[in-house]
């Protein structure tokens, strides 16, 4: 796969031909060249082009604060002395004795809610810039599948402190699957591998947070990098930089992005890590958000509290669930829940078919599009608020309605992507 | 499209409006006032330390409140034999379940736990300690505003006094205890500041920690934007 022009050619140094000889046997350049060096970037990226490589940022932090919280952490529900559980106490001894245990926990804690933070904020970017349209739909279910398994591993992680929240909300999730006709009841005992959330499940979900989710993860990750350098970045113009190249075969507003994209991306990072410094040391319950108070109470079985609320990344998809209050088609209303708020995370796979429109970014799209995602973040924004209340009348009519534009948005959009009146794209990218 | 875009708006104004108001009074910031602390220590370890554990809590963490070893020794070590064991209790919780029908949590991370969106778990337990009142319908003979039916019952009523719950809903002393109700409160302030700094005892070396962090990160964007420039001055 590497031509002689990847290979390194040594000046006669000990490093050059260290180098020399590795690429003799591994194609250290050729990779080096082909994802960094010689990878040819747009040069406008704007604002929220930051978010893939903190994405990859918050990945890595939560594996190396993960392997460490791992070393000390217990996943056993049983009771010790002091009548506490053991995987609560674990947490406590981390957060005391072990030193610095609290700045790793806290990192790992915020980290999660970051995770979602930069993903939510990397997919609306796709969005707003059409960078799932054609050739880049791989990547798009690529980047779809990391969201569902980033959603796993975050549901696994949140049992493993064995507090109240932990507890009730695994008991709620994984009762969803009870809803499913025929199999639902013992699939949900399959789960759990108990008739209730206990032991089992705290050694299994920790099983499945520590290995199996984040193995898929990587791997997603690294599919979902090689196909992006494959067919290239989209940019805030949603033109192709490669249909204008100079005599070299190199895009003519393409830059490569080593060392371009690498310092800018380091600003972005350390920009980053100050907004995250100020939860993880001034803030890390992030008001109740990133921790949820009650979780700081131990799981009891035996006492379940007044009101269970996911934490907040969930949200806007437990309102979906809640949204479904009647009974439809023989068919429970818990069941629909279930199947719409599954819906509403795989739709986002048929993005790429059911935009309809002649340009890719939001730039050049007319009134209807932009009006219809501005309504459809609004109504994201809206879901995610109700499902951290108790619901209420009031609230589940709101719920409902938003469910509707939620849905609305997506299999509508064949429609109104074809209506809108589009403005011409320009021949080459534009700096705005 | 407007009027859409109306309803969605005012739509969430109706729904959101909260449902329980909880009033908790305002606990007073001793967080950094090592009297304070230590007081709040010296009453938890006589009046809390035996029924409720402190168990992730090591009796020798106390020097973060400006203890000595031997102080902690001679003055709070009722329940263990050194200074660095943790907090905990002779009494079993199983027993202690069937004896008052609920085990008295552990109160290490209390003050954490009982944070809510009507003040921090600080301000809950100020309200709390000082919110129990006589109610000869409960088996303990005491009730509490914050805490509806609340299987404790008051263990400091030789300080504060009986409360009784008046028509107007508001409680009124009707026997004065060994403590004026300024002194009841402030000895509860001190308590409560106590748990707050046990919940998480690192807390001021984290803020402190922080702030170091967000200068080195503020010196290293100088130099992170200069790179950027520098590399960018070219790229129209």
């Amino acid at each position: 796969m590497a031509s002689n022009a990847d290979k390194f050619k040594s000046d006669g140094s000990m490093l050059g031909g260290l180098l020399e000889w590795v690429d003799a046997r591994f194609p250290a350049t050729a990779l080096w060249n082909e994802h960094l060096a010689k990878y040819y970037a747009p040069k406008n990226f704007n604002f929220w082009y930051f978010f893939g490589s903190l994405a990859l940022l918050v990945l890595v932090n939560q594996i190396v604060t993960g392997i460490f919280l791992t070393m000390h952490f217990k996943p056993d529900a049983s009771l010790n002395a002091s009548g506490v559980p053991v995987a609560f106490a674990s947490v406590e001894y981390i957060m005391r004795d072990v030193p610095l245990g609290w700045i790793i926990r806290y990192m790992h804690s915020t980290g999660a809610s970051a995770f979602f933070i930069v993903v939510y904020l990397h997919m609306f970017r796709g969005m707003l810039y059409g960078s799932y349209r054609k050739p880049r739909e791989l990547i798009w279910i690529f980047g779809v599948l990391i969201f569902l398994c980033l959603m796993a591993e975050a549901f696994f992680g949140y049992l493993l402190p064995w507090g109240q929240m932990s507890y009730w909300g695994a008991q709620v999730i994984v009762n969803l699957f009870s809803a499913i006709p025929l199999i639902g009841p013992d699939l949900s005992v399959f789960i759990r591998g108990d008739f209730v959330v206990g032991d089992a499940t705290l050694n299994r979900f920790f099983s499945f947070h520590v290995i199996a989710v984040p193995f898929a993860l990587a791997g997603l990750v690294a599919a979902h990098i090689i196909a992006l350098h494959e067919v290239g970045s989209n940019n805030p113009d949603g033109v192709e930089i490669k249909k204008k190249k100079d005599a070299n075969g190199i895009p003519l507003d393409g830059i490569p992005f080593h060392p371009y994209y690498t310092v800018k991306d380091i600003v972005g990072v350390v920009v980053f890590l100050m907004f995250f410094a100020v939860i993880v040391f001034f803030m890390p319950e992030g008001g109740g958000y990133f921790l949820e108070f009650n979780n700081f109470f131990p799981a009891d079985p035996l006492k379940t509290p007044p009101h269970i609320a996911p934490v907040w990344y969930f949200t806007p998809y437990y309102s979906i669930l809640r949204a479904n209050t009647v009974n439809f088609f023989w068919l429970d209303a818990k069941l629909w829940g279930v199947i719409f708020m599954g819906l509403g995370v795989m739709v986002f796979f048929l993005l790429p078919w059911l935009d309809r429109s002649p340009v890719k970014s939001i730039r050049y799209r007319g009134p209807i599009y932009k009006s219809a995602l501005a309504i459809f973040v609004v109504c994201f924004f809206i879901l995610g608020y109700l499902g951290m209340l108790a619901p209420t009348p009031g609230r589940t009519l709101v719920s409902q309605i938003c469910t509707i534009i939620y849905f609305a948005f997506f299999f509508l959009m064949p429609i109104y992507t074809k209506l809108d009146k589009c403005q011409p794209e320009p021949d080459r990218v534009t700096f705005k | 499209m407007k009027k859409l875009l109306l309803v969605l708006l005012s739509a969430p104004l109706l729904a959101f409006a909260s449902d329980v108001e909880l009033h908790l009074d305002k606990a007073p910031d001793h967080s950094r006032d090592f009297a304070a602390l230590q007081h709040g220590a010296k009453v938890f370890v006589n009046y809390c330390l035996n029924c409720h554990s402190a168990s992730y809590m090591r009796y020798n963490r106390l020097t973060d409140i400006g203890l000595t070893d031997k102080q902690i020794k001679d003055n709070l070590l009722f329940t263990a034999d050194k200074v660095g064991e943790p907090m905990t209790i002779a009494m079993k919780s199983a027993d202690s379940k069937v004896w008052f029908g609920a085990a008295p949590p552990d109160l290490t991370v209390i003050a954490r736990a009982r944070s809510s969106e009507f003040g921090s778990g600080s301000d809950w337990l100020y309200t709390y300690l000082r919110g129990f009142y006589r109610d000869s319908e409960r088996p303990t003979g005491w009730n509490n505003v914050v805490f509806e039916n609340v299987g404790m019952p008051h263990v400091l009523w030789e300080l504060q006094g009986d409360q009784v719950m008046g028509a107007d809903h508001k409680l009124k002393l009707e026997e004065p205890g060994k403590l004026s109700p300024q002194e009841y409160d402030a000895m509860v302030g001190n308590l409560v500041a106590f748990l707050a700094y046990m919940g998480e005892p690192m807390a001021e070396f984290r803020k402190s920690l922080g702030v170091v962090v967000l200068i080195a990160l503020a010196v290293l964007f100088v130099f992170a934007y200069a790179l950027k420039r520098e590399y960018w001055k070219d790229i129209h």
